[in-house]
């Protein structure tokens, strides 16, 4: 008998001990129901983590763009009848209005991390007697390549643009012929042709980004396409991605631009991820039950059991708070060693499927990511579901009558 | 000679209030003193286990008045009365009900346990010396279900003096023994009873042990028929 101990966890822990075969058996079931929640969870975190960094490293969270034009029929004097129809007008390359206050204003709030300037149209690169349409990205590097993370994705050359220099696709880059060090033409309908230096060439993974979109200095974008001092996006990220669409929806209505989240322009996407995070809690809630039931049922077949040690105990001395307590203990020892167990049992087998499950071209299917706060979380909330679950079965011991219970 | 029980017109009936009434118990007088060691006995249904039961603050009459040492146990609530109970009476059962998750010094120290909380070793101590007492010292390590009958008869009268109790309820102790087992266990209890002046309640239907006895109570019918007189 550990000194230290009190009363309750002795017994507590004696009672399972006595009963090592039905401890086993339900330390197991937890051990299993835990180790498919780890297993479950690090897997989609892991999954999801590969797909929002896919999707978010190429494209800002939240993009605040000039609002649409739209027509505005002259109105003559009351009484008068409107035309039946108005023309959609043609949707001209404008700058945001007052742009750099928007920006400080953006960069000021605390739920956003990074707002960068942006000013992009379409263009034509001509390398001998090809031409090829592209997306002309002008941007402040420095804080662009926080929001997109277009270094990552470099591979040739460098993610350094100067005022002649140009980073390009590699799609484009085959069309063209041209490789790293090579000039090339830009012509745009307002600045005519202008050469410049492919200084890095980048793979996003995906073949459209790779053929059209091209990145240079926004001072260059700007007089290219006659935006001088104008830009006509601010592209943000913001600290918590899932709150992008609150978010643009709060600057929406409080500025003159168009937010546009990625939760929008991805709703796909999204309701995938939702998906995936839905069922992942469903699983768990299913799993939880099931370990408590289980919990519960051996418990309440311990009481039986025990009925007469409840009895002696109760004659002795034993007030009902210390048998409710005993019974308490039982079912968060049998929550926590099972969870310990399960967390190593999930993570091994997260190793194993991680080293055998590969994508078509051999990389990894997801990322393994085994962080603390997830085995802490599952260990507590097993612990928990553990005293929850014995709550019934520790009261009905508690409320034994030792006369009953001494003569069985 | 201090006075350790007093029953004064103790009644007990179960299902009060409904058609089906019944009443066990009609009326017990009883006083038992330091160092008396009295028999209890009665044919089955005589009402002398509900009569145990609620002298070893198990059960409430539902009439009349109890006293241990002197305090009115009506008086008190759950909590006090299962304290009193835990210091001011011992027990040994028929079927000696040794927890057998514990050795024999843990069972003997669990009394002292529940009452104290943490165990420390005054508790190994008093232990030691009760198993000593009731010769099983060597085997004060022993799983209590590895142990035989007589044995663990032993271990629970152990037990049952750990608090150093005023009052011992044996509730046919012997009943499950052979002779010779029967015979050493009721000889130690008789020699703790002159040794430490404990007093002792036995429930028996062995004639013999009961004329071992300072004092014989036969309960009928819910009655105290004759009390005091050695058997013939």
């Amino acid at each position: 008998m550990k000194r230290w101990l009190p009363f309750e966890w002795i017994a507590a822990v004696r009672f399972l001990l006595d009963g090592a075969l039905q401890t086993l058996v339900i330390v197991g079931g937890i051990a299993i129901g835990v180790g498919v929640i780890v297993f479950m969870s690090a897997m989609l975190a892991g999954l999801q983590a590969n797909f929002i960094k896919r999707v978010l490293t190429s494209q800002p969270q939240i993009q605040l763009i000039p609002p649409d034009q739209v027509a505005r029929p002259l109105r003559d004097e009351p009484g008068t009848v409107e035309v039946a129809t108005v023309q959609r007008p043609t949707q001209r390359v404008i700058s945001i209005d007052q742009w750099p206050k928007i920006r400080a204003e953006m960069q000021a709030r605390p739920d956003v991390v990074y707002a960068a300037a942006t000013a992009s149209g379409s263009a034509l690169a001509l390398r001998g007697d090809t031409s090829r349409a592209i997306t002309l990205y002008g941007i402040e590097p420095e804080i662009y390549f926080q929001i997109v993370k277009v270094p990552d994705f470099i591979v040739a050359g460098e993610a350094q643009i100067t005022t002649e220099g140009i980073l390009i696709g590699v799609e484009l880059a085959r069309d063209l012929g041209a490789s790293l060090g090579d000039k090339i033409i830009v012509s745009t309908p307002l600045a005519g042709n202008r050469v410049l230096t492919i200084k890095g060439i980048f793979d996003f993974g995906n073949k459209a980004a790779n053929q059209r979109n091209t990145f240079v200095t926004l001072r260059n974008a700007q007089s290219m396409l006659g935006l001088i001092g104008g830009v006509t996006s601010i592209d943000i990220t913001v600290a918590d991605i899932y709150t992008a669409e609150t978010i643009a929806q709060e600057i929406q209505a409080t500025l003159p631009v168009k937010a546009d989240s990625w939760i929008r322009t991805n709703a796909q996407f999204f309701t995938a991820v939702k998906a995936q995070q839905n069922s992942n809690t469903l699983i768990r809630l299913f799993v939880g039950l099931s370990v408590a039931f289980g919990i519960a049922a051996v418990l309440i077949v311990s009481v039986i059991q025990r009925s007469k040690d409840i009895g002696i105990l109760r004659a002795m001395g034993a007030r009902r708070e210390q048998i409710l307590r005993v019974f308490l203990i039982q079912g968060g020892l049998l929550g926590f060693i099972g969870a310990l167990i399960g967390s190593g049992l999930g993570a091994l087998a997260l190793f194993a499927w991680h080293q055998s499950a590969r994508q078509v071209d051999g990389s990894e299917l997801f990322p393994l990511i085994l962080e603390s706060e997830l085995f802490i979380a599952s260990s507590l909330l097993a612990t928990l579901t553990g005293v929850a679950a014995a709550i019934a079965p520790a009261l009905r011991a508690a409320r034994l009558d030792p006369v009953v219970a001494i003569r069985g | 000679m201090a006075e350790v029980l007093r029953l004064d017109g103790i009644r007990k009936s179960y299902n009060v209030g409904t058609p089906v009434e019944t009443e066990v118990l009609h009326g017990i007088d009883l006083t038992l003193h330091a160092r008396d060691f009295l028999a209890l006995m009665g044919p089955s249904g005589s009402g002398k286990s509900t009569l145990l039961n609620i002298i070893g603050l198990l059960d409430r009459p539902t009439a009349g008045r109890l006293l241990i040492n002197g305090v009115d146990a009506g008086q008190l609530g759950d909590a006090a009365l299962t304290q009193l109970r835990g210091r001011a009476i011992g027990f040994v059962f028929q079927y000696h009900y040794l927890i057998s998750a514990f050795t024999a010094r843990e069972n003997v120290m669990m009394p002292m346990l529940v009452d104290r909380g943490r165990p420390d070793g005054e508790m190994e101590r008093r232990a030691d010396e009760l198993l000593d007492r009731v010769g099983l010292s060597r085997w004060r390590n022993n799983n209590a279900a590895n142990m035989s009958g007589g044995q663990q008869q032993r271990v629970a009268i152990a037990r049952a003096l750990a608090m150093n109790p005023d009052l011992v309820l044996a509730d046919e102790p012997t009943g499950n023994l052979d002779t010779k087992s029967a015979n050493d266990v009721f000889e130690l209890m008789r020699e703790i009873n002159r040794e430490r002046g404990t007093t002792f309640l036995l429930v028996t239907h062995n004639d013999d042990l009961a004329k071992s006895c300072d004092r014989i109570v036969q309960v009928v019918d819910g009655r105290i028929a004759v009390s005091g007189v050695s058997l013939p």
